[in-house]
């Protein structure tokens, strides 16, 4: 018993993805055919086209080149505001760190419209810089918000340890108040990955080829030639995996996140 | 070398933390600050090192002006009571971090922090990183940190509170010595008495953001200006009691009267708060003029060789701190003599009454 209800429960989370990567390995006449378990005809044919077609592994790109820009972004402009709001007091503090966290709760649609106007008038239109620069509304506030966990937990008292030692604020920042919260900055960026990653409507609303993001081309894929479920389930698997390895890699730093509550 | 805070105060959002303060801190002996927990030892050290900007007044060192000076041209150390350490830096770049910072050749670093790493015996550890220490080696790595730099003032902030009792006794015992060659001044902050006179040289003591009293800490101890003074500087707390003085007789209540001798017939007569420290009320008759005291007993802590015993002296919570073992069931009554020519006399506006 003590082993079922696990062992059920964790078949259960898994079942869809198991779906999803059996049906990657099966054409898609397999697909629509029958129901069989795993793939009758083992196949690499989604995966060679995904490979070799530039409209489809230039999505991958895209959206690696645009997470990339804002996770950087993202984290760069919140480690200064973060450690405003956790060393500093000031009129005012509490709101502004509060109305920051509202930002997130306006779903992307409502900024759409004017972003694409905007974005349009200022030519940045379908770049990747467009897609970067919208994601950083709603990773901005999260980043300063896990960030400003961290520093909070980091005495002040190391930050005058190191200005008696003679520290300047700027070197005592980069050389020791960044590497003390390095776990934060894995967890805030993880953070920002994700949901640059998985988020689709600005991504698809602001670009048109050029900086095409995987999620748009898939959409597009399933509506104009037909079913080609096998292609899609190929693509579904491959946009797993970066996320799946950046977990991997910041799993301790975020239980250490939830331990200090605030991810 | 000197620290002279001239009319020195902080306020924080209209909250006065130090009110006006007037110390002068010389070089050679360790400069105790004595106050409880938010009696403004930290932000007095934090004053005097640059860290904190005062609210108003000056501060000299050495005579020279250094009210607004930043911290990192005041050549000062601080070590504190939490154990701070840089995480990502090994305990050897710990204790290098101010002589880089400071663009100390490299091979006189080594040197350096080698010497202060034996001393603080800390030598095989530091390849490691401070978290893989124990918390004594930390505050070791910190305090190794502090003194590597030949810095004109030193200020430790309850530096070993946060240690395990063998520890701490290690510590005091090296810390004077480590001291003892610098041409430096030294600030001490504690919250123990018995701290302050292990280490002697001057103590200030603090209540709620004022120093009550300054000067060599036996002064301080056997002679405190007022009630507050004496009361920071007692540990377990001084022992107070309303008296009442007619002519040659001290009355305590109604029952417990004494001689006036010497000086003290000379005080006028009225009502004074008598203060006696716990060693004074013993279970053996002993000193000058012990007379008899008893009250119900509220706890008994025994310590090997020490009995503190907690009784209801007619409304007032005594201590009796006396040798061997003196066990007293609570609620009893207790028998215990009481030296009253150690005692201390406030007047109405609780200053000593000199004699």
């Amino acid at each position: 018993m003590k082993r079922a209800i696990p062992a059920i429960y964790i078949l259960f989370l898994m079942l869809p993805i198991y779906w999803l990567v059996s049906m990657s390995f099966k054409p898609t006449t397999e697909i629509l055919g029958s129901f069989t378990l795993w793939p009758n005809e083992f196949t690499l044919e989604n995966y060679k086209t995904i490979f070799s077609d530039a409209s489809w592994y230039m999505g991958y790109v895209n959206s690696m080149i645009y997470v990339s820009i804002n996770t950087a972004m993202s984290v760069a402009v919140a480690l200064p505001a973060a450690y405003a709001f956790s060393r500093y007091r000031f009129l005012g503090d509490k709101h502004l760190f509060f109305w920051l966290l509202t930002n997130r709760m306006a779903p992307a649609a409502v900024f759409a419209l004017p972003f694409f106007q905007l974005y349009s008038a200022v030519s940045l239109f379908d770049t990747h810089f467009a897609v970067a620069l919208a994601h950083t509304l709603f990773n901005v506030p999260l980043a300063v918000w896990i960030l400003e966990g961290f520093m909070s937990g980091v005495p002040k008292q190391l930050d005058e340890t190191a200005y008696v030692d003679g520290y300047s604020f700027p070197h005592f920042f980069v050389k020791i108040f960044v590497p003390t919260i390095g776990a934060g900055i894995g967890v805030a960026a993880f953070f920002c990955f994700m949901f640059s990653w998985v988020e689709l409507l600005l991504g698809k609303t602001l670009t048109a080829v050029a900086a095409k993001p995987i999620a748009a081309t898939m959409t597009k894929t399933a509506s104009s030639s037909g079913y080609e479920l096998g292609l899609l389930a190929a693509a579904g698997t491959l946009t797993i995996i970066p996320g799946a390895f950046v977990i991997y890699f910041v799993r301790n730093y975020i239980a250490k996140g939830f331990a200090l509550g605030r991810v | 070398m000197s620290l002279e805070l001239k009319g020195v105060s902080k306020q924080v959002d209209g909250e006065t933390h130090i009110y006006p303060t007037d110390l002068k801190l010389e070089t050679g002996s360790f400069n105790m600050l004595l106050g409880t927990t938010g009696s403004g030892k930290t932000t007095l050290m934090q004053i005097m090192a640059g860290l904190e900007p005062v609210s108003s007044g000056q501060i000299f060192f050495n005579g020279a002006d250094v009210t607004g000076v930043p911290v990192q041209k005041r050549n000062v150390s601080m070590v504190y009571q939490q154990f701070i350490n840089y995480p990502n830096f090994t305990v050897f770049e710990n204790i290098a971090s101010p002589l880089r910072v400071a663009k100390v050749p490299e091979a006189e670093i080594k040197r350096r922090v080698d010497e202060m790493a034996e001393l603080m015996k800390l030598g095989p550890m530091l390849q490691r990183r401070p978290s893989e220490l124990s918390g004594g080696q930390q505050q070791r790595t910190a305090m190794a940190r502090a003194l590597v730099k030949d810095s004109s003032l030193v200020l430790l902030d309850e530096p070993l509170a946060n240690l395990d009792f063998k520890l701490r006794e290690e510590l005091r015992d090296e810390l004077p010595k480590l001291i003892a060659k610098r041409n430096c001044v030294v600030v001490y902050a504690t919250t123990e008495p018995i701290e302050a006179l292990l280490f002697a040289g001057h103590t200030a003591t603090l209540h709620q953001g004022r120093v009550t009293q300054f000067g060599p800490t036996s002064d301080i101890y056997r002679t405190p200006k007022d009630l507050i003074s004496a009361k920071v500087f007692s540990e377990p707390p001084i022992n107070t009691a309303k008296v009442v003085k007619e002519g040659n007789v001290i009355k305590l209540g109604s029952d417990i009267k004494w001689e006036a001798k010497g000086n003290l017939s000379n005080m006028k007569d009225g009502q004074y708060t008598f203060g006696i420290r716990p060693h004074h009320v013993t279970a053996q008759e002993l000193g000058e003029q012990a007379i008899k005291v008893e009250g119900s007993v509220q706890i008994t802590e025994i310590s090997g060789s020490e009995s503190v015993v907690h009784f209801n002296m007619h409304g007032n919570s005594w201590v009796s701190q006396s040798h061997g073992v003196q066990y007293h069931d609570v609620g009893s009554v207790a028998h215990l003599f009481a030296d009253v020519s150690q005692g201390l006399y406030f007047d109405d506006k609780d200053q000593l009454v000199s004699l």
